[in-house]
């Protein structure tokens, strides 16, 4: 009984949205993996196999995920959390060393990501903090105590180092802004990251000049309030100071690679046989496509495994070279509805705790789709995250599965006159 | 407005990469360009280039095979540099050389990393290749001569340069093309069209296999065989001829307009600029600024023509009605006109009919006759100007229309060329200024080709076919229409007797008279030229050139020829002898003046060209 209605009252634009985007990453894994070799879809060495047995799995996990009492995740959110802390920590001990990094579970044939799971595990936590009658966003205290629920996954990961993985967390300021906290939180963000790149582009000492002088003039022009003045020189320090540190930063502590990421999308470095080789091929594979495409496993780049990483992060240039314009606007059309639709739902919850989370798994999947895609099409520097339901990986296809069903039957458990 | 911030940005990112998508798939088309050339290897198959035989079927260029030893830069991995060095015999610096020259063309394309390897170099490095990653040989055919003369007709083929692929995208890096001669010519037809086998690769650069089961591939269409109107053993025995003397010899069929032979000299082994060693050895001919032996005086060398230009004072003068063959003229052993210094003539009998006057080479009866014919109309320019007309319907002043892509246009002035030099009408100018063209000095140029041609025209009796050298393109048939057009002179076919008959006694009793070929009517003309050059920035006179132009037989000409000796003294010492030579060769096979080829065989005129060089006073004409 409990399972009809579970049924009836879940969100179906939201599961066939996934279900669509699901097989529509099959589709593409099959054509970037496809080889020489006769098709078999029992032979696990094969990805699009393998993929296919993934995919069986979230079903598997799915009606798991739906048959809980929806209460349970509220509930046991602290001790989901902590497990996901606990297997973060155990794979500096216990992890698998995949080209010096310790990301990784072996566990038999297959490998399981820790981090993909943390991310529903931290979304429940978090939520769980901040639909706490006692919690006050706007209090200083309390949204450092959000602040670490957020960032301690985020701390563990960085060093395995998976610093990709680290930076989708960030997305979670999301919901706590929406829940309240102060604009200047995201502003500050803004500007930051404003500063940063233009540092990068124009140097230190241009960006130092240009924020005296604008504060100069913006003080100048109120000058009656002399008062202020104060006020103007700490902020104009507060942003030379950042600036230098970033300058500092990157140019010290900072890897090359990384320098070497970033100088590429910001065009300071054209380098396409060496590190801007991924975004380079990348970029001819979708820009060969077309307006249609080259069809269906027809993709020459594709088949010569000219895009590294395709069947993972770099999954969407396949979508582009073989499904062409048309393709990459139907998948990002759909990613955009997805969240779209997440967010209505989440705006409906009658409970906080399900709000926030809704919210939450939104902003996740936003801040992949945004980043990935971004990646992808050489508008942003190499990040190494996938794009949900799309990339190759068993983890991070249950990871994704997981943050959304969760969702998707607290919704369906609030369901009242819809 | 909490509530649209994360809505608002999620359909930003929508429209920013909906954007980037547009530009990168629709806006941007030159991904797709960079896709093909990233994923598909075209492999190119050279079709055989076409061989070249002369007019008796003689083989005169073949082909053999050669093979380069191309790189993909991009699959360079894991080289035993050291060894690979060694078996090529290069050094260090050179392999680092060639690989980066390599990479800058491009790290996915191949490249020719040693071209025109000889098959015995190949033989060596042959079974080794396996081991060095990223490099691979590709046949080519190189050509192989049968003759060792005729480098000016032939030409040679080289790699092409960047200025041809632009211009023309079927030549990719390291293809051959013509570059002078008949292989530049009729490039298209020998080279015939290269197979392309479309390969998709993965990223590794290995073959997958065919792209799209290789439905875009083409095999390649052989070249055509062609034969040339030379006749070879008449081309050998010039350039026999000519050794140790500059000049050329130009030889024509004027019922054809076939070119039988064309000889510059001093010349050099076609086989020089073959292979490997051809750009060596060409740098060392183009850097020979004293002999020039790749500038070719025949069809580039622009000389006054001489007294041979006579014949064509004589034939417009009849032309323009003011003298007649049988009309005698004086000549007191120069031409005196307007109070000016008197054009000087040589000792001869005196008064002259035409025949005689062409025999003796007068020049007072050719300033008169173009004197004459000048002062006919009412100004020197219209004058001037239907003379520049008679000239020019011989193909005079312009290029010949021949198929051979170099050459000149020679000079013909008309009344423009005067009133430019006189500042007409500030200054005034009549027909004793221009009197000089008379004889064939003066404002006149002319090739030898031109020469030559002139000559078969005056034995035809005033119509022409253009000179050609394509006889034959095997599998076609016909060659270029335009050799096969009749050309008639302004001049009536009836004023050419006497002309003919005074070019005969040239050989009768004038000035060839001591090189008259027993058993043959030879016509033919002297012609010595002036010349000069500036030694430290000072006009110097140089030993005159010697020119000679004759056809034979008489009444049914077979050869009309030219021939130019630089520094030749005089046009029969040189010039003459070796006219009289090619003609017997070419009609009967064989020599009978034994003493005049000798005496051409073992002269040698290297002495007159040193003078200028060695920086002593000296005379000329001794």
């Amino acid at each position: 009984m409990q399972k009809n209605s579970t049924l009836q009252r879940i969100d179906w634009i939201t599961v066939i949205l996934y279900l669509l985007l699901v097989g529509m990453g099959w589709m593409n894994i099959y054509s970037a993996s496809l080889g020489d070799d006769p098709v078999s879809f029992t032979d696990l060495d094969k990805l699009y196999a393998k993929q296919l047995f993934f995919i069986g799995l979230s079903l598997v996990l799915i009606v798991f995920i739906l048959s809980v009492d929806a209460k349970f995740y509220e509930r046991f959110s602290s001790v989901i959390y902590l497990l996901a802390l606990a297997s973060l920590l155990a794979l500096f001990v216990f992890g698998k060393d995949v080209n010096g990094a310790r990301s990784w579970y072996a566990i038999g044939g297959f490998s399981l990501q820790p981090s993909e799971f943390a991310k529903a595990a931290t979304a429940l936590a978090l939520s769980k903090y901040l639909s706490d009658i006692q919690t006050n966003v706007k209090l200083f205290n309390h949204q450092l105590k959000a602040f670490i629920i957020i960032m301690l996954p985020a701390l563990f990961i960085i060093p395995q180092p998976d610093p990709g993985s680290a930076l989708i967390f960030t997305a979670l300021i999301f919901p706590l802004y929406r829940e309240g906290l102060s604009f200047i939180y995201l502003l500050l963000g803004f500007i930051a990251a404003f500063l940063f790149v233009l540092t990068l582009l124009i140097g230190v000492y241009w960006v130092s000049a240009a924020v005296v002088l604008i504060a100069g003039v913006l003080w100048f022009r109120k000058r009656k309030k002399k008062r202020n003045l104060g006020k103007y020189v700490i902020i104009t320090g507060a942003c030379v100071a950042f600036a230098f540190s970033v300058n500092y930063i990157f140019n010290n502590v900072f890897e090359q690679r990384h320098r070497d990421r970033f100088n590429i999308v910001l065009g300071k470095e054209v380098d396409t046989k060496g590190i801007g080789y991924n975004t380079n091929q990348s970029e001819i594979a979708i820009g060969s496509g077309g307006f249609l495409g080259k069809g269906w496993t027809k993709g020459t780049q594709t088949k010569g495994n000219f895009v590294p990483e395709q069947q993972t992060d770099y999954i969407f240039s396949t979508v582009g070279e073989e499904w062409g314009f048309a393709g990459s606007m139907l998948v990002i059309f759909l990613f955009i509805w997805l969240i779209i639709r997440l967010l209505i739902l989440a705006e409906r919850q009658k409970q906080q705790f399900a709000r926030v989370y809704g919210y939450s798994v939104a902003a996740i999947l936003f801040f992949h789709f945004f980043v990935n895609i971004g990646m992808v099409t050489g508008l942003f520097p190499t990040v190494g995250i996938p794009l949900p339901f799309f990339s190759y990986g068993g983890s991070g296809l249950w990871g994704f599965t997981i943050l959304l069903f969760i969702f998707v039957k607290l919704d369906s458990s609030n369901f009242i006159n819809r | 407005m909490r509530k649209l911030l994360l809505l608002g940005l999620t359909l930003c990112s929508g429209l920013v990469f909906a954007a980037r998508l547009f530009y990168l798939q629709i806006y941007d088309t030159s991904f797709q360009k960079l896709s093909e050339s990233n994923a598909i290897k075209m492999v190119y198959d050279f079709p055989e280039r076409g061989y070249i035989f002369d007019r008796n079927g003689t083989l005169l260029v073949a082909n053999q095979p050669a093979y380069d030893i191309m790189v993909i830069p991009r699959n360079v991995k894991n080289l035993d540099t050291l060894a690979f060095i060694e078996d090529l015999g290069i050094t260090r610096e050179d392999f680092e050389e060639r690989l980066e020259k390599a990479w800058v063309y491009s790290p996915r394309i191949p490249s020719p990393f040693m071209p025109q390897l000889t098959k015995e170099e190949f033989a060596a490095i042959q079974e080794k290749m396996y081991q060095y990653n990223g490099f691979f040989i590709q046949k080519r055919s190189l050509r192989d001569y049968q003759v060792a003369h005729s480098a000016n007709v032939l030409g040679f083929i080289g790699e092409v340069n960047e200025g041809i692929m632009e211009n023309n995208p079927y030549y990719k890096l390291g293809d051959l093309i013509g570059m002078t001669g008949i292989e530049k010519q009729y490039e298209d037809i020998l080279r015939g069209v290269k197979g392309v086998q479309y390969i998709q690769k993965d990223n590794f650069n290995r073959d997958i296999g065919p792209y799209k089961d290789g439905i875009y591939d083409t095999i390649p269409v052989s070249g055509k065989d062609i034969v040339l109107t030379l006749d070879a053993e008449l081309q050998a025995y010039g350039q026999l001829l000519m050794q140790n003397k500059r000049g050329g010899i130009v030889a024509i069929e004027p019922k054809t307009g076939e070119i039988l032979s064309l000889i510059t000299a001093p010349s050099y082994d076609p086989d020089y600029l073959v292979g490997r060693k051809r750009s060596r050895n060409y740098t060392a001919l183009y850097n020979d600024s004293i002999a020039k032996p790749l500038f070719d005086r025949v069809l580039e060398g622009q000389y006054p023509p001489g007294s041979p230009f006579k014949a064509l004072t004589s034939l417009i003068a009849l032309q323009e009605g003011v003298i007649t063959p049988e009309e005698r003229i004086s000549c007191r052993g120069a031409y005196y006109y307007g109070g000016r210094k008197p054009l000087g003539c040589h000792a001869h009998r005196s008064p002259l009919d035409m025949v005689g006057g062409i025999a003796n080479s007068c020049n007072s009866y050719f300033c008169t006759a173009y004197r004459r014919t000048i002062e006919k109309y009412d100004t020197p320019q219209e004058g001037i100007d239907h003379w520049h007309d008679h000239l020019e319907s011989f193909g005079l002043g312009n290029y010949m229309g021949y198929d051979l892509p170099s050459g000149r246009k020679g000079y013909i002035p008309d009344s423009g060329f005067y009133n430019r030099s006189y500042d007409y009408p500030t200054y005034k100018w009549y027909a004793t200024a221009t009197i000089s063209n008379a004889i064939g000095q003066g404002e006149v140029t002319m090739t030898p080709m031109q020469m030559a041609h002139t000559t078969a025209v005056i034995a035809n009796r005033g119509w022409y076919y253009r000179p050609h050298i394509i006889k034959q393109i095997k599998g076609v048939d016909t060659i270029p229409g335009k050799y096969s057009e009749k050309h008639y002179t302004t001049i009536n076919p009836e004023y050419f007797d006497p002309v003919v008959e005074g070019l005969f006694d040239v050989y009768n009793e004038g000035t060839a008279a001591y090189i008259q070929v027993p058993g043959i009517e030879i016509c033919g003309k002297t012609g010595t030229a002036e010349n000069f050059t500036r030694i430290d920035g000072e006009r110097v006179q140089l030993t005159d050139h010697s020119i000679f132009v004759a056809f034979a037989p008489k009444d049914d000409p077979k050869i009309a020829i030219a021939v130019f000796v630089e520094n030749g003294y005089w046009g029969s010492r040189w010039a003459g002898r070796i006219a009289g030579l090619m003609i017997e060769k070419y009609l009967r096979g064989e020599i009978s003046r034994k003493d005049m080829e000798d005496f051409v065989l073992n002269g040698s005129l290297e002495e007159e060209y040193a003078k200028p060089f060695l920086g002593v006073p000296f005379e000329i004409n001794q």
